[in-house]
């Protein structure tokens, strides 16, 4: 078994209206120095059998179909524990 | 990346720009040449480009809307007409009322939870820009065929969208509708309507008058967002090391436009506002042309001190973005310092960006170079305006010549039944409370009525009971048959819903959703919905007070139905003579008002039963809508009936149905004499209602409706667990509950 990691982010130019909740709480909690703060989604997902490149492919598709909104949104799939190959994709 | 200044542009005549890729035609951009009397810099040809575009401009309805200020009727009431963000109205009691609908299709489509949601933003932004507290929002949704895949994507969406907006505004939605058509397949309509309220003295225009005074922007930073046409300027003519994939989308932030309304209405209190614009399509491009045309003309802006979230932006970019959540105010100098303090109490952000000149030049400064001097007008308001040539499409003899009225009827008691079931099952007759139950109806506690009511209601002053109601409502059906008569249409059974719930119908806005103005078919139609609109608005005595036209719904050679929804506004002097839809008591006597003609064209018994689209749509008599209304908000006033429903899609049966779930108590019907069942129920004539009259009242009402000439018949009695029509069928209320609100649940859910 092998866990792989489908990180979602909001595309740069998309604003974050929590992200920038986030900045704002900041200096008022004594924090200096962050200028932005973006805020993403982690999904870890524990894959029965190998993680081969037909696993990796129908994860970047579900990744791209159901956990990321490809409008708004980037998302990157990487495997944490990895068995083989180490294959990361970007989107 | 070289910047294209005003000099530069001077000096080199001969750059190409890439007018065509921004949407600009051959001959429009040599205007714009001709206009600036050289070639214009990128910036200049980004706000052309923006503002001469259809969706701002106007361009190819122009000619047809002036219908509606040459045709005005004389209104006491309208306070502000159209050209500003949004009409107002006099509610009397010292209120005035400003209210609009927009539509927000294209981008519901792409993304249907940010389009929906900053659908809601963009028009409640108009609302703070005439100084009014938003109240309320309705929404009148058009989608693909109910079963279709793409309507599980766009519709949930959409509705989530909307909900999510709204609450986090704290803004009930009292109304709109859903409308299932596979001609909306890839061309959904998401129109956004709102209502804000403000007392008389509190009106406030767009125009930045008065030499020295500031231009302030507050609100959100300005973002890469909702870029269209300028991400080509700036990446692939200027600097192709850009990220050339801007995202066409807007991604809404409600609680900044909540503290966006807080904060425009304080100042707006402390009278430290000039002029006033929000920012929607066009960006700083559009606020400060139409600020600076609509004052004394000149600006000077400093685009390098606008508030960014991207550093990487161009000057381009920077005037095209599509950032959601900003405004844009004029502010005399003495007053600046309380405006940026009310500002950050509210913790907006706002920046001065500029002041009002006394010359006549809007001047855009980046980097201390000139990149923008134009007369803010030929940006603004001298467009470009086509008379399109339009032309009744041939097919138009053939689909009314192909009459519903000849289709096959039901021949038995139990086709009738069984066609009633289909009909109150079906997906636009269905109930949609699955829908308007994500919606917040009750926050701020001053709904009266809202969804599946016929117009939503909303108090306006606890003391008094004043209140107003708006009705929305479009056939694009019926517009399809017959786009002068289904315009008008739409208007009657507008202003029919608003007046059965007792509030007397005051003014009128319009979204015209429409498919492609190059079309010359879909200008003969735009053309004729207008007239119509126009002509109706004249005869009922309520004046356009402003709305929004759409036009490119379109995939291919298929146009959308033309589909002019309209929005009435009314007034109630008190809430609690409303009228609701539910009947009430058993033993009130129901009375049909109007008369019944075999009415089938465009009808939803001939959709439903037969998937039919063909022969007249009804016929309209506004004299008739006019007495009609104001009979039901006279006997609503003296409390003569306890219960009302207009009549439109679905006819009778359909009113008959909802009134009985609503309420939870059957009915008796008995078909006239001089009807035959199936016209009694399913014939869509407008200009009727169905009402519950008290026994105690019968006398009084038939009376009045005798002394007035409204035809009035005895059609049966609330009464029992079913809808019974005698000699036909009954069928029991959870019958007819487990049709009408299961559908869906069942489609989406």
């Amino acid at each position: 078994m092998a866990r792989v990691v489908v990180d979602v982010m909001l595309k740069p130019e998309i604003l974050d209206p929590q992200g920038q909740a986030v900045q704002r709480a900041l200096p008022r909690l004594g924090f200096d120095g962050i200028s932005d703060v973006r805020q993403g989604k982690r999904f870890e997902l524990e894959v029965d059998g190998p993680v081969d490149d037909a696993a990796l492919a129908r994860i970047h598709e579900l990744a791209e179909t159901f956990l990321a909104n490809t409008v708004i949104e980037n998302f990157t799939v990487k495997v944490e524990e990895a068995v083989e190959p180490a294959v990361g994709a970007e989107k | 990346m070289s910047l294209d200044t005003v000099e530069n542009a001077s000096k080199t005549p001969d750059v190409e720009l890439p007018w065509a890729e921004l949407g600009l035609k051959k001959d429009e951009y040599e205007r714009v040449v001709e206009i600036l009397g050289r070639r214009p810099t990128g910036a200049e040809l980004a706000m052309y480009s923006v503002m001469w575009s259809e969706h701002c401009s106007y361009k190819s309805s122009k000619v047809h809307l002036r219908q509606f200020g040459e045709k005005a009727p004389q209104s006491d009431a309208m306070l502000v007409g159209i050209g500003e963000n949004a009409g107002v109205v006099d509610v009397g009691q010292g209120y005035a009322v400003t209210f609009k609908v927009e539509s927000h299709n294209h981008p519901s489509y792409v993304e249907p939870y940010q389009g929906a949601a900053t659908g809601v933003g963009g028009i409640v932004r108009d609302i703070i820009a005439m100084g009014a507290r938003p109240i309320a929002v309705v929404d009148p949704l058009r989608m693909g065929a109910a079963d279709h895949p793409d309507t599980r994507r766009v519709l949930p969406g959409v509705v989530a969208g909307i909900g999510g907006y709204g609450n986090c505004l704290g803004l009930p939605n009292i109304g709109g509708e859903l409308v299932f058509d596979a001609c909306y397949q890839g061309n959904p309509l998401v129109n956004a309507g709102a209502i804000g309220v403000m007392r008389h003295e509190d009106i406030h225009l767009a125009k930045a008058s008065g030499a020295g005074n500031k231009v302030i922007m507050y609100g959100a930073r300005t973002g890469g967002d909702g870029i269209g046409g300028a991400s080509i300027l700036a990446s692939e003519t200027f600097d192709d090391a850009k990220p050339s994939k801007r995202p066409a989308v807007q991604v809404g932030d409600p609680f900044q436009e909540k503290l966006l309304i807080e904060c425009t209405l304080e100042a707006f209190a402390e009278k430290l506002v000039v002029g006033i614009q929000d920012l929607g399509a066009a960006g700083i491009s559009c606020a400060t042309s139409e600020l600076a045309s609509n004052g004394s003309g000149g600006m000077r802006v400093e685009l390098d001190d606008v508030p960014l979230r991207d550093s990487t932006l161009s000057p381009e970019e920077i005037l095209m973005s599509e950032s959601q959540e900003r405004m844009c105010a004029v502010v005399e100098p003495s007053k600046v310092d309380r405006f940026l303090e009310i500002c950050e109490k509210w913790d907006v952000i706002a920046t001065v960006i500029g002041e009002v000149t006394d010359g006549d030049r809007l001047e855009i400064f980046w980097h201390g170079e000139k990149i923008v001097d134009v007369d803010p007008r030929t940006v603004a308001h001298d467009g470009p305006v086509y008379e399109r040539p339009y032309a009744r499409p041939e097919w138009q003899d053939a689909l009314q010549a192909d009459d519903a009225n000849k289709l096959p009827r039901p021949s038995s008691s139990d086709e009738l039944k069984a066609q009633v079931l289909a009909l109150v099952s079906s997906p636009n007759q269905a109930s949609k409370k699955w829908i308007t139950s994500q919606y917040d109806h009750f926050v701020q506690g001053n709904t009266v009525l809202a969804q599946p009511e016929d117009s939503g209601m909303i108090r306006i002053d606890e003391e008094t009971g004043l209140g107003v109601a708006i009705a929305t409502d479009g056939n694009g059906r019926f517009a399809k048959l017959d786009p002068y008569t289904g315009a008008q249409l739409a208007l009657a059974e507008a202003y029919r819903n608003v007046a059965t719930t007792g509030a007397k119908p005051l003014a009128v806005s319009d979204c015209l959703n429409f498919g492609s103005p190059e079309d010359p078919a879909v200008m003969w139609q735009f053309a004729e919905a207008i007239r119509g609109l126009a002509d109706g608005c004249l005869q009922l005595g309520t004046p356009v007070t402003g709305g929004n036209v759409s036009l490119y719904n379109q995939t291919g050679e298929a146009a959308i139905h033309p589909t002019p929804v309209v929005a009435v506004l009314g007034v109630i002097d008190d809430v609690a003579r409303r009228t609701p839809v539910a009947f009430q008591e058993e033993g009130q006597l129901l009375y049909l008002l109007g008369d019944t003609k075999e009415e089938f064209g465009g009808s939803a018994w001939s959709q439903v039963v037969h998937d039919h689209l063909g022969g007249l749509p009804p016929q309209v008599d506004l004299e008739r809508e006019r007495l009609l209304g104001e009979i039901l908000i006279s006997a609503s006033r003296d409390g003569m009936i306890d219960a009302a429903h207009d009549l439109s899609d679905g006819g009778l049966i359909q009113a008959v149905v909802e009134s009985a779930l609503l309420g939870g108590k059957g009915a008796r019907l008995v078909v006239p004499d001089g009807l035959d069942a199936f016209t009694f129920l399913f014939s869509e004539s407008a200009g009727r209602a169905v009402v519950a009259v008290p026994r105690s009242e019968e006398l009084r009402f038939n009376d009045m409706c005798g002394a007035r000439g409204l035809p009035v018949t005895r059609i049966g009695v609330v009464d029992g667990d079913a809808v019974d029509v005698q000699g036909e069928f009954a069928l029991s209320l959870a019958e007819l509950r487990e049709a009408h609100e299961g559908t869906i649940p069942g489609l989406l859910a």
